[in-house]
């Protein structure tokens, strides 16, 4: 039966499908769903790693125990599997191992763009790009075929728009290869000759599979029936021309938009390594190529190089997502006609919930005038106007061993000054190895653990800190204070951000402590189900002076009009942050 | 038959994926290709979040544009206004008049314009605007705003027939707010 399936969740349907038995992720949009959907097929095991170097490594263990696996992370995920991704290359599986990848062009939820077929090209590790839910779901199956007939970790490379899309799918049966026995093998170890021979084999692997490359259906020439016509352009070099275009993945679906029939299409499902003979043959077929690709020109490189003509990133942006209205402005066509109102409309940037136990620390970081060194998560937020009481972030972890940095070279002036804030879920991630660079090194840095027991910015994923697994079934638990204890820190002090008072005493006493600390500041996040309420705060009109000084915080519940405070019932959850901000008893919450 | 454009626009929150989710169903129901385009992770806090609805003989992109929308069903007023130019040139928008404040305009770095529906009227977009917030809250709960407001969108669809919305109801909300969410359904599509 045919069914809408969202991108990630045909992925998963792929996967299991293909039989996978094993799913080790850490979460990022917009992978997220990939490991969460497939999390509900009882038949595949599913876990959350601390970060995706780990759930790289243990899905390739998995492959060793001889059963097909899997891992699926954002694109800056995959910068942390990285290193096991060069040499998992190299050695080879023992049953099927597809990595997915999920990029982001426009950034809607990320820090930075960056395009992960260079991933590919680097570990020569072939990848497949669907352009739609359909071709997730068939590709991720073929993807196992891949990777077991050459013996390479195979990649699905999706984007925003293929994983957050649905589109119609048709589902098959699941089929599970028998588990291939573990042997030992001694060109497994990767050192000296074993991986001078497994370059060697890795280079003939490549070969093999631009081979495949040049007669797999998975590359295939569409014709259009009007090329005859050419396409509308203000560009004379592309007037009255048939016009070859080569492609993937969603930009294949906004060329047959633009182009509907009046263009021949090149489209790749794999875009490494790619075809040689299929792409001269293309580009002789017609009168002018034009390369379409989100991001960087890899396929136009690769076309240059084998000294074909294109049009592409001199025309198509590298950066941000395409739209079909990018493309009909980059060749100088027709954009429809649209109204847009005189007014200024106000931008609606995320906000940090009513009630969000992060609220508190970044007012009280902003009122001490912290330098605040921010990581990556709902915290993030902190950054935005009202509080503005971050400075800077980089990426997972970089709080820590960044703020360790900054102290050296600033000395004192930085110690008693800054601090480091990061999530559980980031910590685990990568903090832990930041918060040994301090304590080993000894900077008197300040580290603020945001522990609100969820990895809350992708959408609530248990984490080693909740003591749940993904499946919300008990697990273990990292016990945080006995963790920083253990890796040398004497000062290890646990507060409640939704007291204010004692939140600032104790991170002015650790500022000025003369040894590195760490502070736990422990509540869970209120989108947690099961997370206590307590009854909205109640504004006193009579006591409100209007001073303002509760729209310091910046709830998305307290707004002023005409003069007097007003809470959004629907939003408060009477954390009682605003009603230790005012000084006139206006904002009382239920006693507790 | 060409594709037809239809576009979710709210805030974070609001239910908008529900609406979409609803409204995909509906469509391939009617023997449609159908896609769906949403938006997750950071803006569904609080932020401003759009779902692509796009269905025909044969759909490619899976998101609409400036200027191609042949309607916009807007949860809150703002942004209506904000996702308007995306509306075809006589297109028509649905607006739930709710006011949901930005930050910006909270913290006083914004005024947020007043009398919208009438500056997009006299834009010269067909708008059907309502109370479907109130619509939700008589029916038993705010949260059946998109639902209220899925009502509404059917009337603009008078060949599917009344039972796909209810089976397309039945399929996507949990039993137990069924009643309330029918009726919200009911009284969204009879208002005017
Ligand atoms: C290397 C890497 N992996 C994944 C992500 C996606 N990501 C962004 S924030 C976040 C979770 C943050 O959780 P936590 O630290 O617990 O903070 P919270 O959002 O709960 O405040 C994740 C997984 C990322 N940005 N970088």
């Amino acid at each position: 039966m045919k069914e809408l399936m969202l991108g990630n969740k045909a992925v998963a349907r792929g996967l299991y499908e293909a039989g996978c038995s094993f799913i080790s992720s850490y979460p990022g949009t917009p992978s997220t769903e990939i490991t969460e959907e497939a999390a509900k097929y009882d038949e595949i095991y599913c876990e959350w790693a601390p970060n995706e170097k780990v759930a790289l490594e243990a899905a390739h263990g998995a492959t060793l125990g001889g059963v097909r696996a899997s891992c699926a992370m954002k694109h800056v995920g995959l910068n942390v599997a990285a290193d096991p991704l060069f040499t998992i290359s190299y050695q080879g599986l023992n049953a099927g191992l597809v990595i997915c990848v999920a990029d982001d062009p426009g950034m809607h939820s990320s820090q930075n763009e960056q395009d992960s077929r260079h991933y590919a090209f680097a570990a020569k590790v072939p990848m497949l790009e669907p352009s739609d839910s359909e071709e997730a779901l068939l590709y991720t199956k073929r993807a196992y075929e891949i990777s077991e007939q050459f013996n390479t970790p195979v990649f699905i490379k999706l984007c925003t728009r293929v994983s957050h899309s649905q589109s119609v799918v048709s589902k098959g049966e699941r089929t599970v290869p028998a588990q291939v026995p573990y042997k030992k093998d001694p060109t497994k170890v990767m050192m000296t000759l074993n991986s001078r021979n497994a370059h060697v084999r890795v280079e003939q692997r490549t070969r093999d599979l631009i081979e495949f490359a040049e007669t797999d259906p998975i590359n295939r020439v569409i014709r259009g029936s009007k090329t005859a016509e050419g396409i509308e352009s203000d560009i004379f070099y592309l007037q009255n021309k048939k016009i070859g275009v080569i492609t993937s993945s969603t930009s294949y679906q906004y060329a047959k938009e633009v182009w509907g029939e009046n263009v021949d299409i090149l489209k790749l499902g794999m875009v490494y390594p790619l075809p040689e003979k299929l792409i001269l043959d293309f580009a002789a077929s017609v009168d002018h190529v034009i390369v379409l690709e989100e991001l960087d020109p890899i396929i136009e490189n690769h076309c240059k190089a084998l000294g074909i003509k294109v049009t592409g990133k001199e025309l198509f942006p590298i950066c941000g997502e395409f739209s079909s209205n990018t493309i009909r402005e980059c060749v100088k066509a027709t954009v429809p006609e649209f109204t847009v109102l005189d007014d200024d409309i106000p931008g609606r940037p995320p906000v940090m919930c009513a009630g969000c136990p992060h609220r508190g620390i970044f007012y009280v970081l902003k009122k001490l005038k912290c330098m605040v060194y921010g990581d990556i998560g709902c915290y993030t937020l902190g950054a935005v106007a009202p509080l503005n009481a971050m400075d800077l972030n980089v990426c997972m972890g970089a709080s820590c061993s960044g703020l360790h940095g900054f102290n050296k070279a600033m000395g004192e002036v930085g110690e008693k000054n800054s601090v480091g804030v990061i999530g559980d879920s980031t910590f685990v991630h990568s903090g832990i190895t930041g918060i040994t660079d301090i304590s080993y090194n000894m900077s008197n840095s300040t580290v603020i653990i945001l522990d609100n027991s969820i990895t809350g910015m992708t959408g609530h994923q248990q984490n080693p800190t909740t003591g749940k697994n993904l499946r919300g079934e008990p697990a273990g638990k990292v016990d945080l204070e006995a963790l920083c204890r253990a890796l040398g820190y004497n000062r290890v002090t646990v507060i409640d951000p939704y007291d204010m008072a004692e939140t600032e005493r104790v991170i002015k006493e650790e500022l000025q402590a003369e040894e590195p600390s760490i502070i736990i500041s422990r509540r869970p996040c209120v989108m947690i189900k099961g997370t206590v309420h307590k009854p909205p705060i109640k504004p006193d009109k009579d006591k409100c002076v209007g001073c303002k000084m509760c729209m310091q915080i910046g709830c998305p519940a307290i707004s002023v009009r005409d003069g007097k405070v007003e809470i959004d019932t629907t939003l408060c959850i009477g954390c009682n942050v605003c009603t230790q901000m005012c000084k006139f008893g206006a904002l009382c919450g239920e006693e507790s | 038959m060409e594709t037809k454009n239809i576009m979710i626009v709210g805030v974070g929150g609001q239910g908008t994926l529900l609406a979409s989710k609803l409204l995909g169903y509906v469509l391939l129901k009617q023997g449609y290709d159908v896609k769906v385009s949403e938006v997750h992770g950071m803006s569904q806090r609080g932020g401003s979040v759009v779902t692509y609805v796009r269905y025909g003989d044969k759909v490619y992109s899976p998101v609409i544009d400036r200027g191609e929308a042949d309607m916009i069903l807007a949860f809150e007023q703002l942004e209506a206004a904000r996702w308007l130019p995306y509306l075809k040139k006589g297109g028509r928008i649905i607006v739930n008049t709710q006011r949901m404040e930005p930050m910006p305009v909270i913290t006083e770095a914004a005024v947020y314009p007043e009398d919208l529906v009438g500056k997009m009227r006299a834009a010269g977009a067909e708008v059907d605007a309502g109370d479907f917030l109130e619509i939700a809250t008589k029916a038993g709960s705010a949260k059946a705003v998109n639902i209220a407001l899925m009502g509404r969108l059917s009337v603009y669809f008078p060949d599917i027939p009344g039972e796909v919305w209810q089976e397309a109801i039945e399929a996507n909300v949990p039993p137990k707010f069924l009643d309330l969410n029918r009726i919200a359904f009911e009284n969204g599509s009879k208002m005017s």
